[in-house]
């Protein structure tokens, strides 16, 4: 594993498979009446939101208490940033606090990658921009595996707001490594012009793809992040693209329905679809720590200097844990 | 050891646990991944063949409880724990193929209070090797086996391996190089 991960680039598909492996050990300590193990006692773990977010930042400061790591919120209100500190500047002051790591979301594409130049810790993507969101990608993918029993061949739709969507990028990313066939719908203009690159088949028609599909993956329309108009109006764009009870229909029985949520319920999603038994959008909340988690572990349960430019090769010469 | 040792070895555990304990009534036995789960659950048919209760088992990782993580250079590899009955007031027997420096159990102990209160927790190892670490010591042995403290005693059980038997092999004089002469746990 890179010490970071700032993007799906960042994994191979046998990481992934390691990462939605250790994923499920610890979706057993969730199940547990004391919900934590010691693994990262010691360790800090920061996440540094710039941008508002409910679950992606719970989830991260759920997980790493349930690993017994220390945690540090830090959000741009309260704090020096209101003031007018800059990234670098706060970037130097938490690797002077001796910050193991920094969960990191940015409205700006790359400011994760540009903080791996100020610190000495890894640095987790918790969504930059229109770039990528790769934890959300892996707790998908580990959803779609755990209730479909395979990755490799899955027909997964990914429906939407394409262009703005760093959700629909990793995840697409993630699903054409391990195998599975994409394809990305919505209006020609919400699909980025660089979408055949991806690996990806691209369709402006939703009903044409249902019948086949094994997961429907539908996205929320962002329009905080969309500069200009467009689609006509959300009317619109709702009976176009929208998942309604009656394209559900169209679906396979046993397809299911995914969400990176928030959603707009009655835009990208009919309310009453949303709480069909296929939908498994809470799942994909539950499943979340258990993938940040395994991630967290996975780069910090290392030895500290096992890191470029530190000494690496502790590991045979260790005393075993066990016999 | 070879395949009928051990098979006698695990009757004789399975007759000294349940003197001990006078019976199977409130038992658990929970074995240590790898190797360690599938001695309990032979154990399990034992002591059902011997006195007639079925006693539960459970399947322990004691990875995230190590006492070495942040020294190897990977994060160490994890296991499925699997603890399907409530652990509090019973006589929990833990159960690990090979006892050396002690350093599993301690960190078993802790993962299994996490689990609960049990009643009593007693140890049941298939090989003692000596060169212990810490205060710990093993209720029930297989065999009690001296060996160098770099010797490398490997288990083989059928569940895993294929065959039953356990094998030392003596350190090579010289050691060639620092490469992991392979995680145990693993």
């Amino acid at each position: 594993m890179n010490k970071h991960l700032l993007s799906i680039d960042d994994v191979t598909a046998e990481d992934i498979v390691r990462i939605l492996d250790t994923a499920e050990s610890f979706r057993e300590v969730g199940t547990r009446v004391i919900k934590k193990v010691p693994a990262l006692r010691g360790r800090t773990v920061v996440n540094l939101f710039y941008e508002n977010s409910t679950r992606t930042r719970i989830s991260f400061e759920l997980a790493a208490k349930r690993l017994s790591a220390d945690v540090i919120n830090f959000s741009t209100s309260g704090s020096s940033v209101s003031k007018g500190e800059s990234l670098k500047d706060t970037a130097l002051t938490l690797q002077a606090m001796g910050a193991d790591a920094i969960v990191i979301r940015h409205s700006s594409s790359g400011s994760p990658l540009t903080l791996t130049k100020w610190v000495r810790g890894s640095v987790l993507n918790a969504g930059d921009g229109t770039h990528e969101h790769p934890t959300q990608a892996l707790l998908d993918i580990y959803t779609m595996r755990e209730r479909l029993g395979r990755l490799e061949g899955l027909r997964v739709a990914i429906v939407g707001d394409v262009l703005h969507s760093r959700v629909a990028r990793s995840l697409s990313f993630a699903l054409v490594k391990v195998g599975a066939e994409v394809t990305l719908v919505g209006p020609p203009t919400l699909i980025p012009p660089d979408a055949p690159g991806w690996g990806a088949q691209v369709s402006y028609d939703i009903e044409s793809v249902l019948p086949k599909l094994d997961v429907c993956y539908m996205l929320r329309v962002q329009r905080e992040r969309q500069r200009q108009q467009y689609f006509p109006s959300v009317r619109e764009y709702a009976r176009l693209f929208g998942l309604t009870s009656g394209r559900v229909a169209m679906l396979p029985p046993e397809a299911l329905i995914m969400h990176p949520g928030p959603m707009n319920r009655g835009v990208e999603i009919e309310s009453d679809v949303a709480d069909l038994p296929n939908s498994v959008i809470e799942e994909q909340v539950t499943n979340g720590i258990a993938i940040r988690m395994a991630l967290l572990y996975l780069l910090l349960g290392g030895a500290r200097d096992a890191r470029p430019g530190g000494v690496s090769d502790l590991g045979g010469d260790e005393e075993e844990a066990g016999t | 050891m070879d395949e009928a040792d051990v098979r006698r070895a695990v009757t004789r555990i399975a007759h000294e646990i349940l003197e001990r304990n006078k019976g199977g009534n409130g038992l658990a036995l929970v074995g240590i991944a790898a190797r360690g789960d599938d001695l309990a659950r032979r154990l399990a048919v034992e002591i059902e063949r011997i006195e007639g209760t079925s006693v539960p088992v459970g399947v322990l990782d004691i990875t995230f409880y190590r006492d070495d993580i942040g020294m190897r250079a990977e994060a160490p590899e994890v296991h499925q724990t699997d603890v399907p009955f409530d652990v509090t007031g019973r006589t929990v027997v833990l159960v690990d193929d090979v006892l050396f420096t002690g350093r599993t159990i301690r960190a078993a102990l802790d993962a299994l209070v996490d689990f609960g209160r049990p009643r009593a927790i007693q140890l049941g190892v298939l090989i003692d090797r000596g060169h212990r670490e810490l205060p710990i010591r093993a209720d029930f042995v297989g065999k009690n086996v001296p060996t160098r403290k770099d010797d490398d005693v490997r288990v083989a059980l059928r569940e895993v391996d294929g065959d039953d038997g356990v094998v030392i092999e003596p350190a090579p004089t010289l050691r060639v190089a620092k490469t992991g002469t392979g995680d145990d746990r693993a």
